[in-house]
């Protein structure tokens, strides 16, 4: 194997581990917090939501914005470690 | 001055600005037509984007349908947005990387073969007309309400509309079109929002006035609830579907949002992978603005609904019910004599439509032809109406009523224009120049796209003419369809070395032929009987609208089956795999 494809196959690798991690919070927030265990959250309140309710309307919007720019700093800074920045 | 004179001037100023941006931004080739030159940059394509991606159906019908689910709505919120973060996790950055123009483009290169690509056409042909006519449809509604013609003219003069932004731009003129309409669309959803949700808590960022605090310290969400189970209706809240029904809407929502064709093709407009990545971030939050606001007006809109007209006398109620009542949008028949309006759970009218006769009633109603004779409910609410109604059931000042008229146009008629490129571009591209004359000059087909955007309009218009049914249930279906067929070809081919064109072909073609046929069963009744199918014959409890969530998973168990049972994709293939795997040296989205 050539450097190169050490290198992409080792960038590849991280790549798949912040999908599965950033992957897992999506679906933590929505069809986690909003959907399944949408009646148990709804005990808790915030102000006037029932957090259940919170999430399935607003809140995991929310964390879908972070998420994608969160992606966007680990995948710049990945890109630089190995040299496959533009 | 009036509402009418203000839609006059403010529709007028911004469809001058199209106009205007249309003709700066003329297309001079293939590549300006496909994909705007390849230089635009991450936040104009991230409001293109948006502006892309919030239809008719988000603007005009989504606060309005939520506003009647509750919590049932969720679905839309999520389900639209939550996509985003498969699209720019899972597809943007490598489909940049790959560099064509177009879906079937990468599917075609990647399976080797003009079959994959021809599945993959007409996959995005069904997807994108799907689509477009409920937009049609919604471009009909607002210039119908605001300027006074029938709905079937106000189709013709959208579809007159959309023609010149495309004909003219092609991709180039629509992405800089659609920055402007996203200025327009957000401007005139959040002005209405924000006054609202002053008047009614005092706060006036309507996010956090949904959680806020009545006159009375009563939290407005605990007295819509409360309203809600008074008349009988569940809780605004707590909703109605079933949890794997909610589940399952919402994965089809994702998974389709991910699969459109007309958003996976704003991703080819800018030039590094890095762009692209970021543009998706930019889009989703420039969406979010608007589908966080979206759930809040729904909250607002529905107690001043019911605070408005429930048990309220017809005589006394305020000037937008009757004219809204006029256009058919509303209608309410004296079930009891007594002369007021009772509006609880239950539906007032037989059938899906209200059928009205010439005449007037006793306190001077229209007369309701289709009454359903079995429920105490008198009232029928069409839900397009909550957007547009709700700042003259606010009571909001004539230039707001006139700039929601003008967003809605903006919401509609970018999406239309963004679809029908996709339409014209797999027709031109995908198939005349890639499968049946592959000679053709450029000026040829640019021209042959021109053509194809001509006839799609057409038909386009036809649809909203004569539509299938309510503007986003027929948005809902076409995700349906993208998530059952294109998505998991596309994830499949970046993600997995191992599969090849046998898998793919045979992986979309289940997969939209079964979404087709649940879809024609159960929604419209076309086989077999000649009613939709009751909800309690559903496979797996499934609704029409979560099926591409099963279509998909069929889809994805189909492809790796047969995959693994024929030949392994070509050495060439692999390594295409391999390279846009990685970022670096993506150059330009290439026209080969």
């Amino acid at each position: 194997m050539t450097d190169k494809q050490k290198h992409a196959t080792a960038y590849w690798k991280e790549n798949l581990k912040y999908l599965i991690i950033l992957l897992s919070v999506w679906f933590v927030v929505s069809y986690g917090a909003g959907i399944l265990f949408k009646d148990a959250l709804n005990n808790i309140r915030l102000g006037g939501f029932k957090l259940g309710f919170w999430f399935a309307q607003q809140g995991s919007i929310y964390v879908f914005v972070i998420l994608i720019f969160v992606y966007v700093r680990l995948m710049n800074k990945l890109d630089k470690k190995y040299g496959f920045d533009e | 001055m009036s509402v009418q004179t203000w839609t006059w001037i403010l529709v007028g100023v911004t469809f001058a600005l199209y106009f205007g941006i249309a003709i700066w931004a003329r297309a001079g080739s293939t590549k300006d037509f496909y994909v705007a030159g390849g230089g635009v940059s991450p936040l104009a394509n991230g409001m293109a984007t948006a502006a892309d991606w919030m239809s008719a159906a988000s603007f005009i019908s989504m606060a309005g349908i939520i506003s009647f689910a509750g919590y049932d709505g969720s679905v839309y919120l999520m389900g639209w947005t939550g996509g985003y973060v498969l699209l720019a996790l899972l597809l943007a950055p490598y489909l940049r990387k790959f560099g064509k123009f177009t879906v079937p483009d990468f599917i075609g290169d990647r399976y080797y073969s003009n079959g994959a690509r021809t599945v993959a056409v007409i996959c995005a042909l069904i997807v994108s007309f799907t689509y477009v006519a409920g937009q049609m449809r919604g471009v009909g509604i607002v210039f119908s309400q605001f300027l006074q013609v029938d709905i079937n003219t106000g189709v013709v003069i959208g579809m007159a509309v959309v023609l010149v932004f495309a004909f003219l731009g092609g991709m180039k003129g629509i992405t800089y079109t659609q920055v402007a309409q996203y200025c327009v669309l957000i401007f005139a959803f959040m002005v209405p929002a924000f006054f609202i949700s002053m008047q009614m808590t005092g706060n006036p960022i309507p996010q956090i006035g949904m959680g806020g605090k009545l006159e009375g310290g009563m939290y407005l969400l605990d007295k819509l609830d409360t309203l809600h189970t008074e008349l009988g209706f569940n809780e605004y809240t707590s909703g109605t579907k079933s949890t794997w029904d909610v589940f399952a809407i919402t994965l089809a929502l994702m998974v389709g949002t991910a699969g459109l064709p007309h958003v996976i093709v704003r991703f080819f407009t800018v030039p590094k992978v890095k762009d692209a990545r970021k543009s998706a971030g930019y889009a989703l939050f420039l969406i979010a603005i608007l589908y966080t606001t979206a759930p809040a007006i729904s909250v607002f809109a529905r107690t001043n609904l019911i605070d408005t007209v429930s048990n309220t006398k017809y005589t006394e109620v305020p000037e937008w019910f009757k004219n809204w009542e006029n256009t058919g949008l509303i209608g309410w028949s004296d079930k009891n004599g007594d002369g007021k309006i009772q509006y609880v759970a239950g539906s007032a009218i037989e059938g899906k439509n209200p059928l009205f006769s010439d005449g007037r009633g006793t306190h001077g109603e229209r007369v309701l032809k289709n009454v359903n004779a079995n429920t105490e409910n008198e009232l029928y609410v069409d839900r397009d109406i909550m957007v547009l109604a709700n700042p003259e059931i606010a009571k909001l000042p004539n230039w707001v009523i006139a700039l929601v008229a003008a967003g809605g146009l903006a919401a509609a008629l970018s999406t239309a224009a963004g679809l029908l490129l996709v339409i014209s571009t797999s027709i031109s591209h995908d198939l005349i120049k890639k499968q049946l004359k592959p000679d053709i000059s450029e000026k040829g087909e640019l021209w042959a796209a021109r053509l194809a955007i001509l006839v799609a309009i057409i038909i386009a218009g036809l649809f909203g003419i004569y539509p299938p049914g309510f503007v986003a249930a027929v948005v809902a279906l076409a995700f349906g369809l993208a998530a059952a067929s294109f998505f998991p070809a596309i994830i499949l081919g970046i993600f997995d070395k191992r599969m090849n064109k046998q898998g793919a072909i045979s992986g979309m073609v289940v997969g939209i032929v079964l979404m087709l046929f649940y879809m024609v069963r159960y929604k419209t009744g076309l086989i077999g009987v000649f009613e939709p199918r009751p909800s309690s014959e559903w496979w797996f409890g499934t609704s029409p609208e979560g099926f591409g969530t099963v279509a998909m998973i069929v889809n994805v168990v189909v492809s790796v089956v047969v995959s693994r049972l024929t030949p392994p994709p070509p050495q060439e293939v692999q390594e295409i795999v391999e390279h846009i795997r990685i970022p670096s040296g993506a150059g330009e989205a290439t026209h080969h």
